[in-house]
C-alpha cells in the first residue's frame, strides 16, 4: 500500500467523485435532518406554517418521539424484527446446512434458487404474496376446496412477520452457508466418536463454530426489517404499523417534519446500536471468521 | 455398526437425511410458490385473477398498450442504467484509492463509505427529500425536459449504489498480485497503460458484478424513489405500488413477469461472464 502523498494527483482523482458524491448527497442531507428534529414548524401570524420552519428551537420533538404511543409503536417494531429474524434463523440454518452436505453438483443450483428471489423486485415479491394471502386468494381457495375458511390472513401482524421472513431470508442463508462450509467436518465426526449424539454435537460444535455467520446473518435480517416501510404498510395495513410506516406519514400525509426526523434519528441510533452489538459480539466469538 | 451403514447414511451424510430433504422440498416451494402463481395467472382469461379460466396473452398486449406503466418501466430503466454507469465509474475508484493508498483517517473514512448500506433505506429517503426540497433542486428539476427529470432520482440511487459497488470491486482487488504492476512497469509501460491494461482486466469481473448489483438495487428500490420523486415522474415500482393499493389486477402480473424475466436474464448472464474469468485464474 502506498502513502497517499507519494502519488497526490492520483489519489486526488480517485478520492474526489466518490467522497463528493457522499458528501453532497448523504452526509449533508442526513445533516439536514438532523437540524430539522430539533426545529419546529414556524408560527407566522398566530398560525402555523405548512412550509416554513423554525430551525433549532429544542428538543420537544425527542421527548414527542418517547411518548407512550410512539415507543409503543417502537417496541412492536423491534419484537416484530426480532421474531422475523428468528424465524428467517430457524429457516435458513437447515437450507444452509443442507446445502453444504448436498452432493457437489447440486449445490451451485441449490444456492442459486436461495438467492434467485432477492434479485427480484421487493415489491412484486410482495405483491405476489398479497395474491396468495388475500381473502380471496390462492390460499383460501385451495383451503375453500377443503371446506375451511375464508380466513382474513392479510392486514395483521402475522402477515407482517411472514413477509419480512419470506423477503429476507436470503440474507440469513448466504452467511450461514459461508460459515458451515469452511467448517472442518472433521470436528463433528470427532465428537460423534467421542460418544456425542447428533443433537449434542449439533448444539456443542456445530452452533458455536458457526456463530460468527449465525450474528452476521442476524444482523443483515434484524436491520432491514426494523425500518422496513413496503412490508408493513402493503401487508399489515392500519393494524400492523411499524416505525418506517410513522415516519413516512409524518413526511407525507401529517406533514410534520420536524417529528419525522426525530423519528429517523431514533431509527438510526437503534440500527446503530445493533451494528454495535454485532462488533462486540463477533470480537467475542471464536468461531470460523465470514 | 459400520457393515449396517448403507452408503450415503454415515452420521455426516445429512445431505441424505429424509427429513431435511422434505423441509428442502417445504421451504423451496414457499420461495416460489408466490412468484411462481404470479407469471402463472398474467396468462389467465380471468379479469380478477382468482379462478383459472384460460391461457391468454391479453394481459401483456393491455399492459403494453397502458401508457402509464410502460412509460414508468421506461423511467425505471434508463435510471437504473444511468444509476449503474455512474456508481460502477465513481464506486471502483473509490475502491482503487482504498486499496491503493494509506491516508490518515481511513478508518473513519472507510465507516462513512459503509454508512449508505446500513443505515435504513426509508432514513436515507426521507433525508434525500428533505434536501431537494431545502436546496431547490426538487422544483428546479420537476419542470426539466423528460430525462432531465429524473436526475434526483438518479442522484439518490448512485448515492445508496456506489458504497455497494466499492465494497464488491474491493474484495476482488485484494486478490491482486502487485508484482504484476512492478512487473508491467519494469517492462516500460506507463502508469495509465499499467491500469488499463493490467489492473481493469483484473477487476473487471468485480465490476460486472458491482455493475450488476447496482443494476437490480436501483431496478429494485421503492422507497428512497417513493420519497425523491417529484409528483409528476414515477417509476415502475412507484407505479406498482399505487396500483397494488387499489387491488390485484392481471396487467400488474403481465408486466411484473417482464421485469421479473429482465432481471432473472441478467443476473444468469452477469454470472455466466464471470464464471470462465474466475476458473481462469484459478
Amino acid at each position: 500500500m502506498d502513502n497517499w502523498k507519494d502519488n497526490r494527483n492520483v489519489f486526488w482523482t480517485l478520492a474526489t467523485p466518490g467522497t463528493f458524491w457522499l458528501f453532497v448527497f448523504f452526509i449533508l442531507p442526513l445533516g439536514f435532518l438532523f437540524v430539522m428534529s430539533f426545529s419546529d414548524k414556524a408560527i407566522i401570524d398566530g398560525q402555523i406554517s405548512i412550509t416554513e420552519y423554525d430551525y433549532l428551537t429544542g428538543v420537544t420533538n425527542y421527548f414527542r418521539s418517547v411518548e407512550p404511543l410512539y415507543l409503543q409503536i417502537m417496541w412492536k417494531s423491534i419484537w416484530v424484527s426480532a421474531l422475523a429474524t428468528a424465524l428467517c434463523l430457524l429457516t435458513a440454518y437447515p437450507i444452509a446446512f443442507g446445502i453444504c452436505f448436498a452432493p457437489d453438483r447440486w449445490k451451485p443450483l441449490l444456492l442459486l434458487l436461495v438467492v434467485l428471489p432477492f434479485w427480484i423486485n421487493l415489491l412484486i415479491r410482495t405483491y405476489a404474496l398479497i395474491a396468495v394471502f388475500r381473502t380471496q386468494g390462492y390460499l383460501n381457495l385451495t383451503l375453500g376446496v377443503a371446506g375451511l375458511g375464508p380466513y382474513e390472513m392479510l392486514y395483521n401482524n402475522f402477515a407482517v412477520i411472514f413477509g419480512l421472513v419470506y423477503v429476507y431470508m436470503p440474507f440469513m442463508v448466504l452467511p450461514l452457508y459461508a460459515t458451515i462450509e469452511r467448517l472442518d467436518k472433521s470436528f463433528l465426526e470427532a465428537s460423534l466418536d467421542l460418544g456425542a449424539t447428533q443433537f449434542t454435537t449439533f448444539l456443542k460444535v456445530t452452533v458455536p463454530l458457526t456463530m460468527p455467520g449465525i450474528i452476521t446473518g442476524i444482523i443483515l435480517v434484524f436491520i432491514p426489517c426494523l425500518g422496513s416501510f413496503l412490508t408493513p404498510d402493503l401487508l399489515g395495513g392500519a393494524n400492523a404499523i411499524m416505525i418506517g410506516n410513522v415516519i413516512e406519514r409524518q413526511f407525507k400525509a401529517a406533514n410534520d417534519w420536524p417529528f419525522g426526523a426525530a423519528l429517523s434519528f431514533m431509527l438510526m441510533y437503534a440500527t446503530l446500536a445493533a451494528l454495535m452489538l454485532r462488533a462486540f459480539l463477533a470480537s467475542r466469538s471464536k468461531g470460523v471468521d465470514v | 455398526m459400520a457393515a449396517l451403514l448403507k452408503p450415503g447414511s454415515g452420521p455426516l451424510d445429512y445431505g441424505n437425511r429424509l427429513w431435511l430433504k422434505c423441509l428442502f422440498v417445504l421451504i423451496y416451494l414457499m420461495l416460489y410458490i408466490p412468484i411462481i402463481t404470479l407469471i402463472a395467472f398474467s396468462f389467465n382469461t380471468d379479469k380478477r385473477g382468482i379462478v383459472w379460466r384460460g391461457f391468454t396473452f391479453d394481459n401483456y398486449v393491455k399492459a403494453w398498450n397502458n401508457s402509464a406503466l410502460i412509460e414508468a418501466l421506461t423511467n425505471s430503466i434508463v435510471i437504473a442504467i444511468i444509476a449503474t454507469i455512474i456508481s460502477t465509474v465513481i464506486g471502483a475508484m473509490v475502491a482503487l484509492m482504498l486499496w491503493r493508498f494509506r491516508f490518515p483517517f481511513k478508518g473513519t473514512y472507510e465507516a462513512f463509505m459503509g454508512l449508505p448500506i446500513v443505515i435504513p433505506e426509508i432514513c436515507m429517503g426521507v433525508a434525500l427529500l428533505l434536501f431537494f426540497n431545502e436546496s431547490g433542486m426538487m422544483e428546479f428539476v420537476v419542470n426539466t425536459p423528460w430525462p432531465l427529470n429524473l436526475s434526483n432520482i438518479i442522484i439518490a440511487h448512485v448515492a445508496f449504489c456506489f458504497p455497494f459497488v466499492t465494497v464488491v470491486v474491493r474484495s476482488r482487488l485484494v486478490g491482486f498480485n502487485r508484482q504484476l504492476e512492478e512487473a508491467s512497469k519494469d517492462l516500460g509501460a506507463s502508469e495509465w497503460q499499467t491500469f488499463w491494461k493490467v489492473i481493469v482486466p483484473f477487476m473487471m469481473p468485480g465490476l460486472v458484478a458491482g455493475a450488476l448489483l447496482a443494476f437490480t438495487l436501483s431496478l429494485d428500490d421503492f422507497v428512497i424513489t417513493f420519497f425523491t420523486s417529484g409528483p409528476e415522474t414515477v417509476t415502475f415500482p412507484v407505479k406498482v405500488y399505487s396500483l397494488v393499493r387499489r387491488g390485484v389486477s392481471p396487467e400488474i402480473n403481465a408486466a411484473s413477469t417482464v421485469l421479473i424475466v429482465i432481471t432473472v436474464v441478467a443476473t444468469v448472464i452477469a454470472m455466466k461472464l464471470q464464471a470462465p474469468a474466475k476458473a481462469g485464474k484459478g
